[in-house]
């Protein structure tokens, strides 16, 4: 073992640092801020009252995404006033310190973590940040990226730096071939299910492992997405050929003589065998089922075939309360099946699960079915790119036949800052990333699912095991010929 | 930023873990382009009940903790997104500390860019204080930043550990971005030189 070996994350950090004061948190060069409506109207309020420009406008992209209506007409005239001087807002300091911005009427407008791979922003090898703590979907490309606070956006701007400690290393491989239905969704939902929403606090973790490998690039987006809600500062992802293949002639890759140069470096930024992590975590891929949620925070997740946990049989007594209000607020009663839960909504979108292929998953599953006639059901495509590509697939048939909702981008009822909503008492088969309390609405009840899943229960009107799902084929067909 | 060094102050107990970003400051008052005024949205679904009153049975609607600068929380606390407004609307509410066993990162810088100093004692510790703050009327308790200590003045002391440079940070109300930019000369350097990689350009 080689006291050289070095992880992908050792490779990025040491490549961005700018300098290591004693006694100081190391000062790391930033390659590039992601900017949205909410998190960033303080920061340059501070610029401003401070006297400070922007240091590098073209490593700063902005879109809007949190706040935007997702129906045409709602666009064109955004009733929410204060949502509407947020977006204006954003306009004006785009404008004011010379940033490229994407906004509600652009081709290329998306939720931020969906429009930076689809641009090629998002590059192996690169730190990236963004005032959100999903930022981590950009680490399935192998670059260092997380979420930040407001008072760091200011600092990105003003100093393209962030003071930062170095955190642990934690390597999660998922070793082994996935069943038949079961998705990289399941995949994070498993991890956070097994060792908890505060289970890698502290870590960047880097996921490994012939299943991570499998996964496409928009899967390995979803398993990076959700590390936030396992507490990882970061999820990594080593870059490979896919990673390549995906990032190819997007229109800021790099081209020619550069593209190949790129590709090079890239291709060494992968851990070093024999490289040392603070911590280490095996999971086999073939014991991995459709997993749900059941309650109000991300860890509380069983597989679809289960029943309602009992908070009797919590290991401590705050646990026990934790989960006894837990149950109340989703309004279950312990050893219900899973697959008698009724919902009333579905939302098919986020930047976890609202990429193209998450499209086409569950238009598979929807393909020839009708909506419960209980249930509301809308899909919003993760950005103007996954909108165009879904319709010229006719993806926006299938759902349209099938009576679901067909919407314009942004980040919808994932948090629901925009009219997208749920009524109180309303519960939701989602495949965002948040089941925190009122996350969806005041009083709405979320359960987190992939999108076949999300799909499925629209259908049947409560959840059901995927792996039992007949796929109506020729309706699937019909579309893509 | 107000330079932190010691307080005595009303504390008040959030017995729960987990406690999220989300319920500190639900989404509906993150259309503000405002740094202030966050204080009486805090907890806000948590303080009222499901027709809009004041839920008598929340800690922090309560008399006896009215005016608490120090806040009692379960593990994880503020885990979930990003938002700054979390530490904003603790801030703005009044408190200048929290106590738990542990915090989720992000909200961990967060809360040290707005002078919140955290505190990390151990589950023992946290329960004990919990119980103190629910049963002991008027419970107040001291916070040394200088002395890394939580005492009660009635026998409860222990002691908390923080990076030194957070610390002299907090002691001393600094400004983060004035920090970084003693570097200036060596970032001009790094940045011409990293500039060059164009496999870690932004836009090429």
């Amino acid at each position: 073992m080689s006291s050289e070996a070095k992880t992908l994350f050792e490779k990025v950090w040491e490549r961005h640092v700018v300098v290591e004061p004693v006694g100081e948190p190391t000062v790391l060069y930033i390659d590039l801020q992601l900017l949205h409506e909410v998190t960033s109207p303080q920061a340059f309020e501070g610029l401003r009252l401070a006297g400070r420009k922007v240091r590098r406008p073209d490593r700063c992209i902005a879109t809007v995404d949190h706040n935007v209506p997702t129906t045409k007409a709602g666009r064109l005239n955004i009733v929410d006033q204060i949502a509407a001087k947020q977006i204006a807002t954003l306009n004006k300091n785009c404008a004011d310190f010379g940033i490229e911005l994407y906004g509600v009427d652009s081709p290329d407008q998306g939720v931020v973590h969906i429009i930076g791979p689809e641009l090629g922003l998002t590059k192996p090898g690169m730190t990236i940040v963004c005032g959100d703590s999903h930022t981590s979907t950009h680490g399935a490309f192998g670059a260092l990226a997380f979420g930040i606070g407001t008072s760091e956006v200011e600092h990105v701007l003003a100093t393209q730096t962030l003071p930062q400690s170095k955190p642990k290393t934690f390597r999660i491989t998922v070793e082994g071939e996935l069943s038949r239905g079961v998705t990289a969704k399941d995949i994070i939902l498993a991890i956070i299910g097994q060792i908890g929403t505060d289970g890698a606090t502290g870590c960047v973790v880097e996921y490994a492992g012939s299943a991570i490998r499998s996964l496409s690039m928009e899967g390995r987006m979803t398993v990076c997405n959700m590390s936030i809600e396992a507490g990882a500062r970061a999820g990594l992802i080593a870059p490979d050929a896919k990673t390549f293949a995906y990032l190819k002639g997007r229109r800021f890759s790099p081209q020619g003589a550069a593209w190949d140069e790129a590709v090079a470096e890239w291709s060494k930024l992968p851990t070093d065998s024999g490289a040392k992590f603070d911590r280490e975590l095996v999971i086999d891929a073939s014991t991995l089922v459709p997993f749900v949620s059941w309650g109000t925070s991300p860890g509380m997740v069983a597989p679809i075939t289960a029943a309602v946990p009992d908070p009797a049989n919590a290991p401590t007594e705050q646990e026990r309360k934790g989960l006894e209000r837990a149950l109340e607020y989703m309004n279950l009663k312990a050893g219900t099946p899973l697959e008698e839960v009724l919902i009333d909504r579905v939302f098919i979108g986020s930047c976890t699960n609202g990429r193209i292929e998450d499209m086409r998953a569950a238009a598979r599953i929807a393909a020839g079915y009708k909506v419960s006639t209980h249930v509301s059901a809308m899909v919003v495509p993760g950005s103007q790119a996954v909108k165009v590509q879904a319709e010229a697939e006719g993806l926006d048939r299938i759902f349209r036949e099938a009576g679901f909702d067909w919407r314009e981008p942004g980040c919808s009822m994932c948090l629901a800052m925009n009219p997208d909503i749920l009524l109180p008492g309303e519960r939701c088969a989602s495949t965002s990333n948040r089941n925190f309390e009122g996350r969806q609405g005041r009083a709405g009840r979320t359960h987190l699912v992939s999108p076949e899943m999300a799909a499925a229960a629209a259908i049947a009107g409560h959840f059901v095991d995927i792996r039992d799902w007949k796929v109506n084929e020729l309706a699937t067909k019909e579309v893509k010929g | 930023m107000e330079p932190f060094r010691t307080l005595t102050a009303l504390a008040a107990p959030l017995d729960r873990a987990n406690v999220d970003t989300d319920q500190i400051i639900p989404k509906q008052f993150l259309k503000r382009i405002e740094r202030t005024g966050y204080g009486e949205f805090l907890f806000f679904d948590w303080r009222r009940t499901a027709t809009g009153e004041q839920d008598a049975t929340f800690e922090l609607n309560m008399p006896r903790y009215k005016g608490a600068q120090i806040l009692i929380a379960g593990k994880n606390f503020a885990c979930g997104s990003s938002r700054e407004h979390a530490a904003w609307a603790l801030s703005d509410f009044g408190f200048r500390v929290v106590i738990a066993p542990t915090f989720a990162d992000i909200f961990f810088s967060n809360a040290g860019k707005n002078g919140i100093v955290l505190a990390r004692l151990s589950e023992e510790q946290v329960a004990e204080l919990l119980t103190n703050a629910k049963t002991i009327p008027n419970y107040q308790l001291t916070v040394s930043l200088v002395e890394q200590t939580v005492t009660d003045g009635k026998g409860f002391k222990a002691s908390f550990e923080i990076d030194p440079f957070r610390k002299f940070c907090l002691t001393e109300g600094l400004d983060d971005i004035g920090l970084t930019l003693r570097h200036a000369a060596a970032l001009d350097r790094f940045e011409a030189k990293h500039d060059e990689a164009c496999w870690l350009k932004a836009k090429n």
